[in-house]
């Protein structure tokens, strides 16, 4: 049956925690109770990126685009919209700038500047449904390798169009097809990498939850080409909605005979099978997630070997990563002088972002590489939340840096993000503000990688840790001189003398603070302040005898006692009992109170 | 509750489901992680006890198994409580201040992360990026997500599990 009307509702995980499976429910129940079930359908999509503003609703075909919408706004969007064809207005996003409600997602600044390649079914297709994944071009460029291309050429076309790979190093996707598909060997893999490790980054979950097909697709594909018959997808545990659309898709494909034996009559074997991960972040890295798959501890080899030569179960292996595997189809069916005219001279295409933090608009954006950091946080973005002064974004997650103001019109691509100072990693992206205290940021990272090392060598087991100590003495005022000194020189050994990836990128956060925020690090060591006022053993709570007026609010409130005072007199604050826990602050009402 | 403290005493039909999973995998050490993954699944923890059934069940040492667990955060030692609180302290939500939030809960449960309550009601855990910064801070009581949590806001929480 054609549907004249389709409801497009976000089913990625941001929206489901606002409940968006409820809306769902509702949409089709209120459908059938008006009578309109035949005429139009509700269907549950990928990411549609914009999560600050989730759960969505699209209305195809007038490309009405709902924010914000719950599970009680089911009946009007029926009876209004569907029924009448009269756009609700308050369920429409609002212009910051003038309040005006915007109908269009593509008027919106957050979706203007944005190219989706690899996110170009989310939030479109069904990813349940491999006929609405074929409806879209899926699979054709499958046909069309078997069939025009073959293997060499297929390769051939990767490297002109200048694909690298989206996990973090950029290494050209077409060289390392092509050595995996030199080695001669009786049998040979292919893997996926979706044990996306960063905290704060959301892409592969995103693509695998919202268009599967097209990473198993790209891995058919990638098979051929380098000759293997065996793919696996080594994916997170913790991606329980990703795991369950990947199986029902891989289900789909096998029954379409598109995974199987002699698929599309090419004489071509190829099946996939899921490996899960246990939450290592190390396992990201292409040696320690192949042990991991062997069923040992995550832990990383000295390459060579790449895998390439000896992989899994010591066979020559192809490990990429879900991004750049999205990619693999459209360049084929559009061809590579498509590709590579999008983005800058050596980044070629566009990269996913997971822009979140204090910026308006978090959520899950595609831009083409050499779009600027400034147009990404101010434009995409929609700017610093609460109108508060833009400090620092940090890319490449724990293995990344912090950038500032000074850096913010340089354009993204691999390169120029590493001369400032950071890496694209798998796209985390991270805006800081004023309140944020970069001493901290470097020990959140340190602490992460801390827990994360897999411990077998020695630079990255003892030297993070020591990095990690020397960071939180500083943030409790007790740093000296001499610590900073330490912190750059221990930082620049790990990072010269560590196994893997890993260790060799985790002094990052801490180097490019120190480098970019100079004067914060000495605050905290020779003032024993923290400028931001984040650091709380730096910080001391006093009153303002002018706007105390003896409430005794705070009194009640401090958990150990440390106010002092009757009514209507000024009341004090024993610093030695406090615990800057904050409470007092929260309590009084005449802004009597301050942190220094 | 730590890690010492957990004593089980594995009963003959726990024994035969552990040697039944190991089965299912062709008894293949090259399994361990599938095989450890599914039988967290049906007891819910890995105790000492259940680690050395599957080391025999798929012939290595009882050390590369405890290895395995260790290394790996998804597998736990410990029983999950009945109402297991995750806390997600990934970037966006650290700087969004997650860590306050971390703290108010620890108060409250009088428990560290990695710990269960002495009911065995509520025990803490903290994830890496559950994917919807949108709403960060986020926490999440057994399937269920919290979004945009502020400390003030955990007692409530909690009260809805009591």
């Amino acid at each position: 049956m054609a549907y004249k009307m389709h409801l497009l509702v976000c089913g990625g995980t941001g929206c489901q925690a606002s409940e968006s499976a409820a809306l769902v429910e509702n949409l089709k129940k209120e459908l059938e109770e008006q009578q309109l079930d035949s005429f139009a359908q509700v269907v549950m999509t990928g990411c549609f990126g914009f999560c600050e503003k989730g759960p969505i609703v699209k209305i195809i075909p007038d490309n009405t685009f709902y924010t914000q919408v719950s599970p009680e706004n089911a009946g009007v969007i029926v009876s209004e919209h569907v029924a009448k064809g009269r756009r609700v207005d308050y369920l429409l996003y609002k212009n910051p700038e003038d309040n005006t409600p915007i109908a269009e997602s593509k008027n919106m600044n957050f979706y203007k500047k944005q190219i989706r390649i690899a996110l170009r079914n989310c939030g479109i297709i069904n990813p349940e449904n491999i006929e609405e994944y074929i409806a879209r071009d899926g699979y054709l460029a499958l046909g069309k390798v078997f069939q025009e291309l073959g293997a060499e050429n297929t390769i051939q076309v990767l490297k002109d169009a200048g694909l690298r790979g989206r996990g973090g190093a950029g290494f050209p996707t077409a060289i390392k097809w092509e050595l995996t598909r030199k080695n001669e060997a009786d049998q040979k893999y292919v893997v996926c990498n979706a044990d996306e490790g960063d905290p704060g980054a959301f892409m592969d979950r995103s693509i695998l939850e919202g268009d599967p097909h097209a990473v198993i697709e790209a891995m058919a594909i990638n098979g051929y080409c380098v000759g293997a018959t065996k793919g696996l997808i080594y994916i997170r545990a913790e991606y329980p909605l990703a795991i369950q659309r990947l199986k029902i898709a891989l289900n789909q494909a096998r029954n379409y005979g598109l995974l199987g034996n002699d698929i599309l009559g090419s004489g071509f074997d190829f099946d996939i099978e899921l490996r899960y991960g246990a939450g290592a972040f190390v396992c990201g890295e292409e040696t320690a997630l192949i042990h991991s798959m062997e069923g040992f501890r995550g832990e990383p080899t000295l390459k060579p070997p790449y895998p390439a030569q000896s992989g899994y179960l010591n066979k020559p292996t192809n490990v990429n990563n879900v991004e750049t595997l999205a990619n693999v189809p459209v360049i084929i069916n559009k061809g590579p002088e498509w590709f590579n005219q999008i983005g800058t001279e050596k980044s070629k295409g566009t990269k996913v972002f997971a822009l979140a933090g204090k910026v308006n608009n978090v959520g899950l954006i595609e831009v083409p590489m050499g779009i600027t950091l400034r147009e990404v946080i101010f434009e995409i973005g929609g700017g610093i939340k609460n109108n508060k002064k833009f400090k620092a974004v940090q890319t490449g997650g724990p293995s990344g840096g912090c950038l500032t103001e000074k850096d913010l019109d340089i354009s993204i691509d691999y390169e120029n993000l590493i001369a400032a100072g950071s890496m694209m990693g798998s796209g985390g992206m991270i805006v800081m503000d004023e309140d944020d205290c970069m001493v901290d940021v470097a020990k959140y990272f340190l602490d992460f990688t801390v827990e994360e090392s897999c411990g077998k060598c020695a630079p990255c087991r003892i030297g993070n840790k020591r990095l990690y100590e020397l960071l939180d003495k500083i943030t409790k005022g007790k740093g000296t001189k001499q610590d900073l000194e330490i912190l750059q020189n221990l930082g620049g050994v790990i990072k010269d003398t560590s196994l893997c990836g890993l260790g060799q990128s985790s002094p990052n956060p801490v180097l490019s603070t120190m480098r970019n925020f100079e004067d914060e690090y000495h605050a905290h060591v020779h003032d024993h302040k923290c400028p931001s006022g984040v650091c709380k053993s730096l910080m001391t709570y006093e009153i303002i005898p002018d706007n105390c007026v003896g409430c005794t609010a705070c009194v009640r409130v401090c958990p150990v006692g440390a106010i002092t005072g009757n009514k209507k007199e000024v009341h004090l604050i024993s610093a030695e009992l406090c615990i800057k826990c904050g409470a007092c602050m929260e309590r009084c009402k005449f802004d009597a109170i301050t942190v220094n | 509750m730590t890690q010492d403290q957990v004593k089980v005493e594995l009963k003959e039909s726990d024994v035969q489901k552990i040697k039944t999973i190991c089965a299912e995998f062709d008894n293949n050490g090259g399994e361990l992680i599938n095989v450890l993954h599914k039988t967290q699944n049906t007891f819910g923890y890995l105790p000492a006890e259940v680690q050395e059934v599957v080391a025999q069940g798929l012939n290595v040492s009882v050390a590369k198994v405890y290895g395995v667990v260790t290394f790996y955060s998804y597998f736990t030692m410990i029983p999950k409580g009945e109402h297991p609180i995750s806390l997600c302290t990934g970037t966006a939500c650290y700087v969004r201040g997650a860590d306050k939030v971390l703290d108010e809960l620890k108060k409250v449960l009088e428990i560290e992360v990695g710990e269960t309550t002495a009911d065995g009601k509520f025990s803490i855990n903290c994830l890496r990026c559950v994917g919807a910064c949108g709403l960060a801070p986020v926490v999440m009581v057994g399937d269920k997500t919290y979004g945009r949590v502020a400390p003030e806001m955990i007692k409530g929480i909690l009260e809805e599990y009591q």
